[in-house]
């Protein structure tokens, strides 16, 4: 692999940048992989690096039906914090925050994580109660939050209407080394990486069926011919369904439509990740200068990437009360992705009733910030058969009743 | 130079000069000017800085595509960052000013940017910026931030308001054009309900500029028919100033209206967002423009030629006296001919077509023009000013063949149909070889529910380039007869991707696809060479598109080189996807009116005006407002808070109970439908009796409880919890009609028909008595029954119940009594030390008694077994809502965390949200945790911190000693106690 740094553009400068190869590599499939991935976001993507980097195993296949990050990995809004409530989580996403801190580094690509902090607002005394409950939990799971005043939260972000009227803000949980990363970035790459490793990659390759034998998988269908494999990981996001009853076996997951939208670049004027549960809406500020917003999900299932207005209006209506100096600027772009939501509101790394089928779904509206600790610990569940990280996770927590709820802590989980 | 013109200007009134400010320099324009057109007219050519590179720009359109003429609009809490000088109208007073330039527009230090571009392309901060690791945050990130960015940020609250409005209607029309006129028009004489549209100040699109005939007329006076006749049917609703922002499924519309911001009286709300159910969408939104890649495409002076055209004859304008045309299409020679006409000079065309002879060709040599065919532009000279351009063959690589001096050039590199609105709800394209566009393709239509397509494309925007297309394909769409028009012969378009075809690396380099971002030919074969193949990748890696533009005018022209450079077609590479709004949309008209005070409906008890009277410091608690407590002069909080529960259990409390959720469940088969929800037995309950109940929610979760009262045969009055109200009225709704439709059972939400006022202490009793009217005894009202009947004249429903342990009723009034009942109350309670108490009183009585507070002991994983509550399951039932959840192996482990009372070794409260620490580390590292703190509180009654807690096996544990964790601080030992700190034989209430 081409190392990138400042010198090789330079380099690369003197020949109008004609030396650049590809970011990943365009090969036909082979017929048979060791392990082979459905769904190239950065939750399969990142599964398949971990494989590679952690285990040694390289023959695999990353199967997209589309264009690689161009499901939820390239929709969301980029929030990365891991001041989650209940241990399993915690200890998913601080690690896969931990790793963020250093990735554009490993990867030698900047994915620009940005850890500029996020702020939960309080503004009821439950929601006080609840945050300052996270932060207790999070003082015994090594990671590090802060309950914060109303003062220290204005200090932060000068630009929140901290006085109400309606919902005058109480305080904060406030997570230092929270922030932002850009998201496209991540999963290009992992992409880079695993072709470096000598994974396939295979874009506009759908998978319309799974291969068994005994109940055992051994191999899929696709649009490319069939491929053979010995392991399937299944992570495919808002369509885990649809591949999950190709395999035989049904998930306890609905899939609805998340929106985003962003207003036009303007300088920078907030530094912050804000999320305000009680109103319903959070915000940042992108490098390019554009407000990012977004809010909560669609109150009926479907499969189109877009979403209601009405959403927006009442994502809109919360923000300009929280900021009232986004009145006048102006909606650039609104958009949407389908999310796959499980009954607790967390994610599904498990084991499936067909042997050699693993799944890596139910994240929500807040999968991107769990991105590589969930591909460290897929990776670790497909090779080894078990880990510590996703133990929890797995499918038979909802027939035994010990669900991983977070909605205490999240109403909002992105 | 750019200038007024002595004469001409269809939309401007010279009788009516307007001031205005630009960077604080005086100028003066006429009503009906744009911000764009009044600058050129006084000769300021530049009018902003790009976005990465800062280079110095002018407009190059005269409409919504515009993406380079932004400036930041008014000041203070009027400021408007980014609006485009295209579509702001001039209003006396108007004060503009340029952005993302320091220090100044002319001389902006950024444009170093531009001298290092070379070593700036697209997607360069992928691949630097990495080392040393902290430098990223906190340098280069702030760097790039900073030079990002374009307008400065508000600093204030907006001081304007704005307003929606609901409408219906058969044919929503968006575009006022001829051919939305017509559509219009047809959909009126078949008898519709018809809006249309228009986001300018007047109809008629761009046929008057362009001089069309039609029925005969010129097209102006055609245009004014037609709108009379539209204006006066009453079925017909006109709207200008007006776009059509976005299409939702369902046939949900999104228009705004610029309501103030062309006026300097700034009075009323400022826009209006019309959101329209209509049947069918017809979008006559016309057609944009491209621009031609060639080099120096960007220099301040290289414009549309069709914004040339409309600055020429809509604002009497001249955007420079020599301009040079460079097409591959015959529209750019009506540009020709207006300049020629407004008597300046058109010193050569470049048309890259080898050969053309269609009637508008040969009337523009006829005056005199040389038109050098196979011709295109090797480059543009100048560098804040055109000065002149290098002729090349277009089949070449760039050699120069003449230098011809110029301060103007006007290019057009053919239209495309504005096809977002018919994009927006899944609307597919074709690519139209012949006329080089994407259009709609009519037989993949946007779809509603019943499978038919619900918007439809009229005129240009269906890809209709000549006057007669256009009628007849308006008329077609919506099935009416077409205004007759001369049909005009045109020559076909001849494609240009690059000009010229052979360039260079060099020459690539300086042709600008997207202006404001700054992506470059260069910039998308650089994506492509690097494998960011899909149309996507290759916008998301260059940012082509991603502007505030979204790419009205480079996404055609990008995928254009991203389909050469990748040896494949255009229609295989495809577009991106045209997502909502059209324009950029103010983000508080989107938010509507509800601002401040009415942002969310504030729920007032007919109690809330004393409390508010009487000193109450509110907590919000779902919509309503509740008094935390009654804080006397001098007093904080907890005093006041300790002093209300003190009170109430030595003498007499009052508290507004009102909020409390009230749902009447009615009907045959209501006893069933509540022995269903409520995890104990309802049906059996006698009237005139209470009985406190649960529900759980399908996984056995405890979801709710209240007291539910028995009112007849037929009928239960079910309290919930405040927040629970609403919710819990839905779950019943759900269930009832989802599942047990069949059930005769229903269920009224009288929440806020009632007030309820909780009369609590030893004295609650005299009280009553006093206001006398019933028997309020313990022989006629024992606890958990209730009574109709009055007091002090007044009509009420006395419950016995309490959640304090104290002596204590509650009476339920019509609503519209119950602030007199309580000034009543008060009043009557004066000899016995009455005091009202507010929510954290309640809380911490509650807690004294060990009752359970949903949210507080429960958050959603708690099943009533873990809250000791097993006495309230019916072992009887066959079923309950959440019965066979609770059945769940999890449930039933022995160390599952139930409730205990904790009491701290040292007296103090625990604090809120705090974990019991368990013995080492699990597998992840994290500290073991065996419960955690539901409840803390200091109790004033027994002057100590008490808590409530789950804890692994808890109640096994009495008098065991563990520890919690305190923030900052060393842990909290605590003692496992009974969670029934006071009075627990229950003697206060049961007098
Ligand atoms: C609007 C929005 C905002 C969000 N904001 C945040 C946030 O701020 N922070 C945060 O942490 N998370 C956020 N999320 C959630 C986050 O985006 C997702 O949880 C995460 O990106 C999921 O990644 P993934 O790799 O699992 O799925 P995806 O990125 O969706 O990848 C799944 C891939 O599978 C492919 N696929 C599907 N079916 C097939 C098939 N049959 N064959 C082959 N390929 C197939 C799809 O094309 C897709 O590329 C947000 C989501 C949305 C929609």
């Amino acid at each position: 692999m081409r190392r990138f740094s400042a010198f090789a553009i330079a380099r690369e400068a003197l020949r109008h940048h004609e030396g650049w190869g590809r970011t990943w590599a365009k090969r036909p499939p082979k017929a048979r992989y060791d392990v082979v991935i459905v769904g190239a976001g950065g939750h399969g993507l990142a599964t398949a690096h971990y494989l590679g980097k952690n285990f040694g195993i390289t023959n695999v296949a990353i199967l997209e039906k589309g264009w690689l990050g161009g499901g939820n990995t390239g929709r969301n809004t980029t929030i990365i914090r891991s001041n989650y409530l209940q241990d399993p989580s915690a200890a998913l996403y601080e690690k896969a925050r931990s790793l963020y801190e250093t990735m554009s580094q490993d990867l030698n690509y900047n994915v620009m994580f940005s850890p500029r902090g996020v702020i939960m607002l309080a503004q009821t005394h439950h929601e006080v109660r609840g945050y300052k409950r996270t932060a207790h939990a999070n003082s015994l799971q090594g990671v590090q939050t802060e309950w914060i005043g109303p003062e220290r939260v204005k200090e932060l972000c000068p630009i929140m209407n901290i006085e109400g009227p309606r919902y005058p803000v109480l305080g904060g949980l406030w997570q230092a080394r929270g922030g932002t990363a850009r998201h496209d970035a991540v999963a290009w790459a992992y992409a880079r990486a695993c072709t470096d490793m000598g994974m396939d990659i295979l874009q506009t390759c759908e998978v319309t069926g799974i291969r068994r034998d005994g109940g055992r998988v051994t191999g899929v269908e696709t649009n490319l011919g069939e491929i053979g494999c010995d392991k399937l990981g299944i992570v495919v996001a808002g369509h885990s369904g649809v591949l999950a009853e190709m395999a035989g076996f049904r998930l306890p997951l609905e899939s609805v439509a998340l929106q985003a939208l962003v207003s036009e670049p303007i300088k920078p004027c907030m530094d912050v990740v804000v999320m305000a549960n009680t109103v319903h809406g959070y915000m940042s500020q992108s490098d390019k200068g554009e407000m990012v917003i977004g809010g909560g999900t669609d109150g009926y299932n479907n499969y189109t990437q877009r979403g209601s207005f009405h959403h927006i209006e009442e994502t809109l209506r919360a923000l300009v009360e929280t900021f009232p100096m986004i009145s006048r600027l102006k909606m650039l772009r609104q958009w949407g992705g389908i999310v796959d939501v499980t009954g607790d509101r967390s994610p599904i790394l498990s084991k499936t009733p067909v042997e050699g089928v693993f799944i890596n779904c139910g994240w929500g509206t807040g999968g991107f910030k769990a991105i590589p600790g969930s591909g460290w610990g897929m990776a670790e569940l497909m090779a080894k058969g078990h880990s510590p990280l996703t133990e929890a996770f797995g499918l038979e927590r909802f027939r035994e009743g010990r669900f991983i709820d977070e909605s205490v802590a999240a109403g909002v989980a992105h | 130079m750019s200038r007024r013109l002595k004469t001409g200007g269809r939309l401007i009134d010279r009788d009516r000069p307007v001031e205005f400010t630009f960077d604080g320099k005086a100028l003066r324009g006429y009503a009906g000017d744009t911000l764009a057109s009044a600058l050129l007219a006084n000769g300021q050519r530049v009018m902003g800085r790009s976005f990465k590179y800062h280079r110095p720009r002018s407009v190059v359109a005269a409409g919504p595509e515009e993406p380079n003429a932004l400036m930041e609009i008014g000041t203070g809490a009027r400021f408007e960052p980014n609006q485009r000088a295209t579509v702001q109208p001039l209003w006396e007073g108007l004060s503009a000013r340029s952005q993302n330039a320091w220090p100044s527009l002319a001389f902006d230090v950024g444009r170093v940017n531009d001298l290092a571009s070379r070593f700036l392309p697209a997607g360069f901060y992928y691949k630097t910026f990495m080392a040393p690791r902290p430098a990223w945050k906190h340098v280069f990130e702030p760097f790039i931030r900073k030079a990002a960015g374009l307008g400065s940020a508000p600093t204030e609250a907006d001081a304007d308001r704005y307003e929606f409005k609901y409408a219906f209607c058969d044919t929503l029309v968006v575009g006022g054009g001829i051919a939305g006129l017509t559509a219009a028009l047809a959909a009126m004489r078949a008898g519709e309900r018809v809006i249309l549209v228009e986001s300018r100040a007047t109809l008629g699109g761009r046929a008057a500029t362009d001089g069309a005939e039609i029925d005969g007329k010129a097209a102006e006076d055609w245009i004014k028919n037609a709108v009379e006749a539209l204006e006066k049917s009453e079925s017909v609703t006109l709207v200008a100033r007006c776009e059509g922002s976005g299409v939702y499924d369902h046939g949900y519309v999104i228009c705004t209206e610029d309501l103030t911001g062309f006026k300097a009286d700034k009075s009323g709300p400022r826009e209006r967002v019309w959101r329209i159910r209509a049947g069918r969408v017809i979008a006559a939104t016309g057609a944009i423009e491209r621009p031609l890649s060639f080099a120096g495409n960007d220099i301040p002076g290289v414009m549309l030629a069709s914004a040339v055209r409309d600055y020429l004859l809509d604002y009497g304008v001249s955007p420079g006296e020599r301009t040079v045309i460079v097409t591959n299409n015959d529209d750019a020679y009506r540009t020709a001919k207006a300049l020629l006409e407004a008597g300046l000079r058109v010193p050569a065309i470049l048309d890259v077509r080898p050969e053309v002879n269609s009637p508008i060709v040969r009337d523009i040599k006829d005056l005199g023009v040389k038109v050098h065919m196979g011709r295109g532009i090797a480059r543009v000279h100048g560098n804040d000013a055109v000065t002149g351009v290098s002729v090349c063959l277009q089949a070449g690589d760039g050699a120069v063949m003449q230098e011809i001096r110029c301060d103007a050039v006007a290019m057009s590199g053919g239209w495309s149909p504005v096809v977002h609105l018919w994009s927006h709800c899944g609307g597919k394209l074709l690519w139209d070889a012949e006329r080089a566009m994407f259009r709609p393709d009519p037989a993949r239509p946007p779809t509603g529910a019943d499978g038919e397509g619900f918007v439809k494309t009229a005129g240009a925007a269906s890809g209709a380039l000549t006057t007669a297309e256009v009628l007849a394909d308006a008329a077609e769409t919506v099935g009416g007869d077409a205004p007759s028009t001369a049909v005009v012969e045109e020559a076909p378009i001849r494609p240009v991707w690059v000009m010229p075809e052979g360039a260079g690396p060099k020459l690539r380099a300086k042709m600008w696809l997207d202006y404001q971002n700054d992506v470059k030919v260069s910039d998308v074969r650089l994506a492509a060479q690097e494998g960011f193949e899909s149309v996507e990748h290759a916008k998301r890696y260059t940012t082509l598109g991603m502007a505030t533009d979204q790419g009205k005018l480079s996404n055609i022209n990008g995928l254009a080189v991203l389909a050469d450079r990748l040896d494949r077609t255009i229609p295989e590479v495809g577009t991106t996807t045209f997502r909502p709004p059209y324009t950029p949309t103010t983000i508080g008209a989107l938010a509507g009116e509800a601002r401040g005070e009415t942002f969310q409906p504030l729920r007032r008890t007919p109690m809330h005006d004393w409390a508010e009277t009487h000193g109450a410091y509110w907590e919000p608690v779902g919509h309503w407002r509740r008094a935390y407590c009654f804080p006397r002069a001098g007093e904080s909080h907890a005093d006041a808070v300790s002093r209300e529960v003190k009170n109430t259990r030595e003498h007499l409390g009052m508290l507004d109970a009102s909020t409390l959720g009230k749902l009447l469940v009615r009907g045959p088969d209501a006893g069933r439908f509540l022995d269903m929800l409520y995890t104990n037995m309802m049906s059996t309950l006698k009237p005139g009796r209470c009985r406190y109940g649960l529900m759980c929610d399908e996984n056995g979760f405890l979801i709710d409880d209240g007291v539910v009262a028995r009112i007849d045969e037929q009928t239960w009055l079910c309290h919930t919890t405040t927040g629970g109200a609403d919710r819990i009225h839905g779950w019943m709704e759900d269930w009832l009609q989802c599942e047990w439709w069949d059930w005769k059972v229903h269920v009224v939400n009288l929440t806020e028909q009632f007030a309820q006022i909780a009369v609590v202490g030893p004295n609650a009793r005299r009280v009553l008595e006093k206001l006398g009217g019933m028997d309020v005894s313990a022989e006629a009202l024992p606890f958990m029954a209730w009574a109709d009947g009055t007091l002090g004249g007044v009509d009420v429903r006395l419950y016995r119940i309490s959640f304090s342990g104290e002596l204590s009723y509650e009476i339920a009034v019509p609503a519209s009594r119950g602030a007199a009942l309580w000034s009543a109350l008060m009043e009557a309670g004066a000899d016995f030390d009455v005091m009202p108490y507010g929510t954290e009183a309640l809380h911490i009585m509650r807690a004294e008694k060990g009752f359970i507070m949903i949210g507080d002991e429960t958050d959603g994983t708690v099943v009533p077994q873990d809250l000791g509550l097993d006495w309230a399951i019916s072992k009887k039932k066959d079923d309950y809502l959440g019965k066979r959840g609770q059945m769940r192996s999890e449930f039933h482990k022995p160390d599952r965390w139930k409730l205990v009372g904790l009491e701290t070794l040292d007296g103090t409260a625990l604090e809120d949200g705090a974990y019991a620490i368990g013995e080492g580390t699990n597998a992840n590292g994290q500290t073991v945790v065996q419960g955690r703190v539901t409840s803390t509180y200091h109790s004033p009654t027994l002057d100590r911190g008490i808590a409530m807690g789950l804890v692994a096996r808890g109640p096994e544990r009495m008098g065991e000693v563990i520890r919690f964790t305190r923030i900052g601080q060393e842990p909290q030992e605590a003692r496992i106690v009974s969670p029934v700190f006071f009075d627990p034989e229950g003697e206060k209430a049961n007098v």
